[in-house]
């Protein structure tokens, strides 16, 4: 050291020591309240805190404070949390509070109570931020304590309800200090093999043996994750950090499992119904084929020769119908024609000839009507046929 | 992590099942590809089941750089 510092330089110095020191700069003060003073302009407050032979003092920014349910009183024991540093100014020594909580709660419930103030004010636990469980997985990941009753009921449950998934385990310490880097180091191999899915498990118990799951890379690793994360804890115990960055909380391990999966009944159900389409679609397809060949035949039987013989046939009918009937019209009329013919024979029968007065001879033996009279020598018999009957004659005298 | 799982099959098959309904549900097809889109859902219908019927958990173990951590046999 060659030459002198200034103040503002040894203080500055200061302030850098402290401010990077890794204890002081995230540590618990357990004291007692004295002169608390809450700065009525700016919001800020001003106090120290001290024990029986010490006394320290401290700020606590409005923003803070204003986190405080109610203003501590002098003498109150509190635990509170923050960082060290030297205000360069005044060359005050001081501890700079973010956290101030009664002592009576203890150390891992005021750090707890810390941790959750910080993520939430960072948005670890927005509701917005929650993802919906994929609907159907394929890999599940599950981050456990190995040999845990927690993982054989979650593989029960997962070999019953789903076998067709796949479970990667990516075992981890729960206790212990090494435990947080161990979840991390799982869930970090989880998110590097690929699953869709990832269930935090861990038994219940107290509240030390669950701190693991209120650590804060823990809980930043599960923040992280790229899939969904669902905690199974072992017994309806205090809700841990992890529990509330997680995107779902299950009451145990088990129901954990049966949350991540659909049940082998349900993809059943669906390949029935899917079956019963099949069936109800190939069904309406062949009745409308049916309707069509139907109506194909119909058309076909309108066409039909045999309907043609039919008709043919019936027309043959009609047309014997029709001949018969012109037919025995036709004997009909002949029957006014004979009448007509018998008429006119009559006008030419002899009869009428005789009755003018003319009369016609044959001779008697042979019959023969005589036209000439060589036909007939003297002394031939004749008859003479007159209108109203005949005569008896025999010839005189022959010709010339 | 290559190999399809069970549930990848099971979906893979299961669309294959939905598209053939689809098509068949649409209608208007000849009745030879009718009938063999129907043989065909059938059958698929008939794998999805199988592999229902045959699925068995698997479980892996991922290698994690902690010693003492063997969970399984």
């Amino acid at each position: 050291m060659h030459h002198a510092l200034s103040v503002s330089e040894l203080n500055n110095y200061l302030r850098e020591l402290l401010e990077t020191n890794p204890l002081l700069s995230d540590v618990w003060v357990e004291g007692e309240i004295s002169e608390f003073k809450r700065h009525a302009a700016s919001g800020h407050c001003y106090f120290s805190i001290k024990d029986a032979e010490a006394l320290l003092r401290a700020v606590m920014w409005r923003s803070a404070a204003s986190r405080l349910p109610a203003l501590p009183r002098p003498g109150e024991a509190v635990l509170v949390h923050g960082y060290v540093s030297i205000y360069p100014q005044r060359g005050d020594l001081q501890l700079y509070a973010d956290m101030l909580l009664p002592a009576g709660m203890g150390i891992l419930h005021a750090r707890f109570e810390e941790l959750k103030a910080r993520l939430e004010s960072e948005g670890f636990f927005s509701l917005e931020r929650k993802r919906p469980l994929p609907a159907r997985p394929r890999r599940i990941g599950i981050v456990t304590g190995p040999q845990s009753a927690a993982l054989h009921d979650m593989l029960t449950v997962l070999g019953r309800r789903c076998p067709l998934v796949e479970v990667l385990v990516a075992p981890c310490l729960v206790q212990g200090e090494r435990a947080p880097d161990s979840i991390v180091a799982a869930l970090n191999s989880l998110f590097q093999a690929g699953v869709d899915v990832i269930i935090v498990a861990r038994g219940g118990g107290a509240l030390e043996d669950l701190w693991s799951f209120n650590d804060e890379a823990v809980a930043r690793a599960v923040f992280a994750s790229p899939v969904p994360v669902i905690t199974g804890v072992g017994h309806e115990t205090d809700t841990t950090i992890v529990d509330l960055v997680a995107d779902l909380r299950a009451p145990t391990p088990s129901a954990a499992a049966e949350l991540v999966v659909p049940e082998l009944p349900e993809l059943a159900a669906e390949v029935a119904s899917a079956r019963a389409r099949l069936d109800a679609a190939a069904r309406a397809s062949l009745s409308l084929r049916r309707d069509q060949v139907a109506e194909a035949a119909r058309v076909v039987e309108r066409h039909s020769p045999l309907r043609r013989v039919d008709r043919e046939r019936q027309q043959a009918d009609d047309l014997v119908r029709r001949l018969e009937r012109s037919v025995s019209a036709a004997i009909q009329l002949r029957g006014v024609a004979l009448a007509g013919v018998a008429g006119r024979l009559q006008i030419l029968s002899p009869r009428a000839t005789l009755a003018r007065g003319y009369a016609v001879v044959r001779r008697a033996d042979t019959g023969q009507v005589l036209t000439h009279p060589a036909q007939a020598a003297p002394a031939t018999p004749l008859a003479i046929t007159l209108r109203d009957g005949e005569l008896r004659a025999t010839v005189e005298n022959g010709e010339g | 992590m290559n190999a399809q799982t069970p549930m990848e099959s099971y979906e893979t098959l299961y669309a294959r099942l939905q598209a053939v309904v689809a098509r068949l549900e649409a209608g208007e097809l000849p009745l030879a590809e009718t009938l063999q889109l129907y043989e065909q859902g059938v059958q698929l219908a008939a794998e999805c089941q199988r592999l229902l019927d045959a699925a068995e958990l698997r479980v892996r173990q991922l290698q994690v750089a902690e010693p003492g951590l063997d969970l399984l046999p």
